[in-house]
């Protein structure tokens, strides 16, 4: 069936399989492969994007139920005066590490952070508790976002 | 990589709408909200639907409100919705608990109340809540509406009784002036499915328990209950030893099952501990 999907702010049309996922919809049929495909059964967070301003996994989500909906991913994150904030503090702070779990950590996170700008240590690991990094280095991840947090203040 | 099968897809705009697609489609029609229990069943192929109706525009079924004497909450209501009502946290506190531990806030964001209590996954969290309040479910369907009190609307895992033509449209909880209420999980990790979980309800009237409710997940209790525990304690004094003597009752009662997250023995145990734990967060909420 055709859909129309609004993408980081830019209309896409494409026929699909009711069956597709949005996660694939994103890499396979529009290109956008910053989004992760992780654990293919919502627990792992990397393929999490906004859809109507809330983060979502993407790899439970069909694209026809994307239809006619705004979707955000880490692509849309920096704006015309360069990264977000997040993106440089995760630079900054070493929360990459290998980056497989970065897309979804930098989506979440920057939903917490438009929500609460001055979020706790706690508040942050609970935000992040369905973004999974198997480096296990959440330490320099929950740095990164404080330290956005920090900046977005000054 | 897992990917459903082979299915059709239409968008319902009403509910006497998202009821005419599923009448007309049959048994093989199923309703997706969040898809968050769906989709998973559905990528593994122990689901394989050949319409999915999706209610996700039905702005009136994510609605919370009271009315008549009710906290009354739409089908299509999201956990992180329930969770951020400071009316359900103030009327209901048992509801923000559970809600607190059900996944993570991504998933929280997309899964819906209805959608969880349809599942019937015997470890869902809202099932042993919703049946410890007494809680009842308006269900649509082509004759109207009905309503079935959720201690009567599982017949076995995975398994309602709702039928292929009907939807679950709201849940109920009887609102209890003096009440106190708390659910108390063990999982293993942060966002994990519970080893066991207890939900209580209390109403106390001079030391005495004059009501309540007891629901268990995880652990195979019929309807997600402890009618033996609650009966015991009902008409005695809301002490320690009461809750205690409830709790083995509510451990001698259920029938926990061995599987990863762990043995029979320990189940059981923790479904007596919880129940006396969340008796005692309960009583003290009131």
């Amino acid at each position: 069936m055709e859909i129309t999907v609004q993408v980081n702010g830019r209309a896409h049309i494409r026929d699909v399989e009711p069956r597709l996922l949005l996660v694939h919809l994103l890499r396979d049929e529009l290109g956008l492969t910053g989004t992760h495909w992780g654990c293919d059964t919502s627990n792992c967070g990397a393929c999490t994007v906004w859809m109507d301003a809330v983060p979502v996994k993407s790899c439970t989500v069909l694209a026809v139920m994307a239809d006619g909906r705004q979707v955000r991913t880490v692509e849309g994150l920096a704006g015309p005066g360069g990264l977000d904030p997040l993106q440089e503090a995760f630079a900054t702070c070493h929360g990459l590490q290998c980056g497989f779990c970065t897309p979804g950590m930098l989506m979440t996170a920057r939903w917490l952070l438009d929500r609460d700008p001055d979020p706790s240590e706690q508040d942050i690991r609970e935000a992040l508790s369905g973004q999974i990094c198997r480096c296990t280095g959440y330490e320099n991840v929950v740095r990164a976002v404080r330290h956005a947090a920090e900046a977005g203040r000054g | 990589m897992q990917v459903p099968g082979p299915v059709e897809y239409q968008r319902a705009t009403s509910v006497s709408h998202a009821l005419a697609l599923l009448d007309r489609y049959g048994p093989g029609a199923r309703v997706v909200a969040g898809g968050h229990s769906l989709i998973p069943m559905m990528k593994l192929r122990l689901a394989q639907p050949e319409m999915l109706v999706d209610i996700n525009d039905l702005s009136e079924l994510a609605t919370i409100r009271v009315e008549d004497g009710e906290l009354r909450m739409g089908a299509l209501v999201r956990h992180a919705d329930l969770l951020a009502s400071a009316l359900v946290g103030e009327l209901v506190p048992m509801l923000h608990d559970a809600e607190r531990v059900i996944a993570d806030p991504v998933v929280r964001n997309r899964g819906t109340i209805g959608g969880s209590v349809c599942q019937a996954d015997p470890s869902e969290d809202l099932s042993g809540a919703f049946g410890a309040l007494r809680a009842t479910a308006v269900v649509a369907g082509p004759a109207g509406d009905r309503t079935v009190p959720m201690r009567e609307f599982f017949t076995g895992p995975y398994e309602t009784v709702l039928g292929a033509g009907e939807l679950l449209v709201q849940l109920r909880v009887p609102i209890v002036p003096g009440g106190g209420s708390a659910y108390v999980k063990v999982n293993r990790r942060a966002g994990d499915w519970a080893v066991a979980a207890a939900a209580a309800a209390l109403r106390v009237h001079r030391g005495v328990v004059t009501e309540v409710g007891i629901g268990l997940t995880a652990v195979g209790a019929p309807q997600f209950v402890a009618p033996e525990a609650e009966d015991h304690l009902c008409g005695r004094p809301a002490t320690e030893e009461s809750f205690a003597a409830a709790g083995r009752l509510a451990a001698e009662h259920c029938r926990p099952s061995a599987d990863q997250r762990g043995p029979v023995d320990y189940k059981r145990h923790l479904a007596g501990e919880l129940t006396v734990r969340a008796l005692r967060r309960a009583a003290a909420r009131i």
